[in-house]
């Protein structure tokens, strides 16, 4: 409430035509003032002096002399000092006025100025417009160009993590001739510790504990392979190539082992479940292969409309979950009793504004999904596929190309590409940056992690693979488990003391 | 029959004015795209000037733009505008976010008039418009991004003694604040002398 009547006594003070009714008198007017009244007593005084003299002449003189002292009428007299009253002095008011008023006088000069200016300088122009003007874009239309502008900006601050994370790669690879396309997916590291990538018409396997690399494959004519996914237990390794087949290959003795057909279209994504290969094809269908059987497709879906550039099985293979280039992930859950999915998606998410390559499955908690958009939407989210909600939304300002759920720590892994090309670690749930990961000249086009879940290993289009060591376990982390497993008995001890 | 020749060349006011003016026309639609006013959708892509310009589809832009320029035209030959200038404005807030002039001179001794001729070849203007629009292009790189929902205006800069035609009214010449302009080539007709430059707010 004070300051509105602070403002009202500022409205009041600043008409300047009106009379003053706030603040103190001016000196003139209170001495005016206290003149009068001390005239008056004096005249007073004076008339009753002369009635009594004119009355009772000498009865009570002297009594009667005493009351027109002016000093007996109780009012101070009108001196020359000014001694200021508190009560009635507005400071507020006046600190306003001392603080603001040369301010204003300026401004308003400067006003003029300005309109004296304007019509000097304009003194022969008009500035005319038509009146009907063009519509502005629709509500809630973003400037596109955004894109160009906020690509170096990091979001978060990297917090500083509470291990060591090697800023450097453990080791660099190369990969002459790897494909630098984003629909792609050209490497899988299996959990026999084989490494395999496609480069170009050929497939290497890179044994991780040995070292040892060995050619498996070589497509002829103009075929380059699209897609590699290791079964989950086992050495099977599913290809998928130009012409719209899937090759099965052991590894482990270099042989094919059979090839399905069945797309019309270049196959860029792989996934098993199980004796199930599911595949994502350029025309928008996903297959589902039984590799047992001799009819091996068990079922044809097409609910991309574009090229199907993600897929991904549950750790616990009761979903499925693909992504296409028409922006759209579709999470699809097992028929039951089988392990390929049914032909209606159990949810279809469209929130993504490009396409979605980068998908991974949380590893403690089946039901969360991660998803990551291309160039023009640059987003992780994060989905609850029991409720079909997305649970999280981060922009990273670029090109999501793949995502990885860490093992040992609650932390997601997310390689990107223009315009840093870095790895970056994020802290999960909170979705904090841990670390960037840089080094890659070119952007990140795949990521894979080792099956002990210490090493991420990232293929760049700058036909580098990079193995980043940062999830190795923390030595005493593990051995702080251990005892306090083994602590548990003492509280026994305790109780008897 | 060399003078026959020539004259079919030659370039009158009017067809300086139509050169000006298709400038313009092209020149506002680029950069109405290029500085992401309006949707990329919006926009298709017109081959002129040995370059590809991103034309706008939207009706009420192509009308505004139209009427607009047309008046410009008729104003041109009389020699009555100084100064042509797409101002960039918040929509919610008003504020002039940029503002592209585009001066005009004319050439020549005013007594001329509307008979003077220019024996400059079409060929050579168009290089020098094209070397304007491309530098029009090119400016996204050093301008700021304009991140609220903003719309534009055509504000022509007349002599005093201009009729107001119907559907016209006077406005507020537009300043930026803060402001930092970059100037960019000019172009000539050796009648009209259009030069172009962007003012626009300076953040930092």
């Amino acid at each position: 409430m004070s300051q509105f009547k602070f403002w009202n006594d500022v409205n009041t003070v600043l008409s300047l035509d009106g009379p003053i009714t706030k603040g103190p008198q001016p000196r003139y007017e209170r001495k005016k003032m206290s003149s009068n009244s001390f005239n008056l007593s004096k005249q007073r005084s004076l008339s009753s002096s002369s009635i009594s003299v004119t009355k009772t002449p000498c009865k009570t003189p002297l009594r009667k002399s005493k009351t027109p002292t002016p000093n007996k009428t109780g009012r101070t007299p009108a001196g020359d000092r000014f001694i200021p009253s508190r009560v009635a002095s507005n400071l507020d008011l006046a600190h306003y006025k001392l603080s603001q008023d040369p301010n204003q006088e300026e401004s308003s000069a400067k006003k003029e100025l300005k309109r004296m200016l304007n019509e000097n300088l304009h003194c022969n122009q008009r500035v005319l417009s038509y009146a009907k003007k063009a519509p502005a874009a629709s509500e809630g239309f973003q400037n596109p160009m955004r894109v160009l502008y906020s690509h170096t900006r990091t979001p978060a601050s990297v917090k500083a993590a509470n291990r060591y994370i090697p800023q450097a790669p453990d080791r660099i690879l190369d990969a002459p001739d790897i494909i630098d396309d984003f629909y792609l997916n050209l490497m899988d590291w299996g959990s026999n510790n084989v490494l395999a990538a496609a480069l170009g018409s050929h497939v290497y396997l890179w044994n991780a504990g040995t070292g040892n690399i060995e050619q498996l494959l070589e497509l002829e004519g103009n075929d380059y392979v699209c897609s590699l996914a290791w079964i989950q237990e086992g050495d099977s390794l599913a290809v998928g190539t130009t012409e719209g087949v899937v090759q099965l290959w052991d590894c482990a003795r270099a042989k094919r082992l059979r090839v399905m057909a069945g797309h019309s279209a270049r196959v860029g994504s792989l996934a098993w479940n199980s004796y199930v290969v599911t595949s994502g094809c350029r025309s928008g269908q996903i297959l589902h292969h039984d590799v047992r059987q001799r009819e091996h497709v068990l079922a044809t879906i097409s609910a991309h409309s574009q090229e199907v550039c993600g897929l991904a099985w549950s750790p616990d293979g009761r979903h499925l979950a693909s992504g296409g280039n028409d922006n759209m992930v579709n999470v699809w859950s097992a028929v039951s009793g089988g392990c390929h999915s049914n032909n209606t998606p159990l949810h279809t998410f469209g929130q993504h504004q490009a396409a979605i390559k980068a998908l991974a499955w949380c590893p403690w908690q089946a039901h969360v999904l991660a998803t990551g958009g291309g160039t023009a939407d640059r987003h992780i989210r994060i989905w609850n596929c029991n409720t079909g909600t997305c649970v999280h939304s981060i922009d990273t300002k670029s090109q999501v190309s793949s995502l990885l759920w860490a093992q040992n720590y609650k932390e997601l892994v997310s390689g990107h590409g223009f315009a840093n090309n870095e790895v970056t670690i994020w802290k999960y749930p909170a979705m904090t940056k841990v670390a960037d990961l840089k080094g890659h000249t070119a952007r990140v086009l795949h990521l894979a992690m080792s099956p002990d879940g210490s090493t991420i290993l990232s293929a760049g289009a700058d036909e580098t693979l990079r193995l980043w060591k940062c999830f190795v376990k923390d030595p005493l982390k593990t051995k702080d488990k251990e005892a306090t497993v083994r602590a548990r008995p003492s509280a026994l001890k305790q109780c008897i003391r | 029959m060399a003078a026959a020749v020539k004259n079919k060349s030659a370039i009158n006011v009017k067809g300086s004015a139509n050169i000006v003016c298709d400038y313009l026309n092209y020149g506002i639609n680029s950069i109405l795209f290029q500085r992401g006013l309006y949707p990329p959708e919006n926009f298709s892509t017109t081959e002129n000037y040995g370059l590809s310009i991103l034309m706008s589809t939207d009706n009420k832009i192509k009308e505004f733009l139209s009427t607009t320029l047309g008046q410009l035209k008729e104003w041109l030959v009389k020699r009555m505008v100084n100064k042509v200038a797409l101002v960039i404005a918040n929509v919610k807030t008003l504020e002039v976010m940029e503002r592209w002039d585009f001066n005009i001179e004319y050439e020549g001794n005013a007594e001329d008039g509307e008979t003077r001729t220019s024996e400059k070849p079409l060929k050579q203007i168009k290089n020098e418009i094209r070397d304007v629009l491309k530098q029009i292009a090119s400016s996204v790189a050093y301008l700021p991004l304009l991140e609220c929902l903003c719309s534009f205006d055509l504000q022509i800069y007349t002599t005093n003694d201009v009729d107001l035609p119907e559907e016209w009214a006077v406005a507020e010449p537009a300043n930026v604040r803060n402001a930092q302009s970059v100037k960019m080539r000019s172009f000539s007709t050796n009648i009209h002398k259009m030069e172009t430059v962007v003012t626009y707010k300076n953040d930092d």
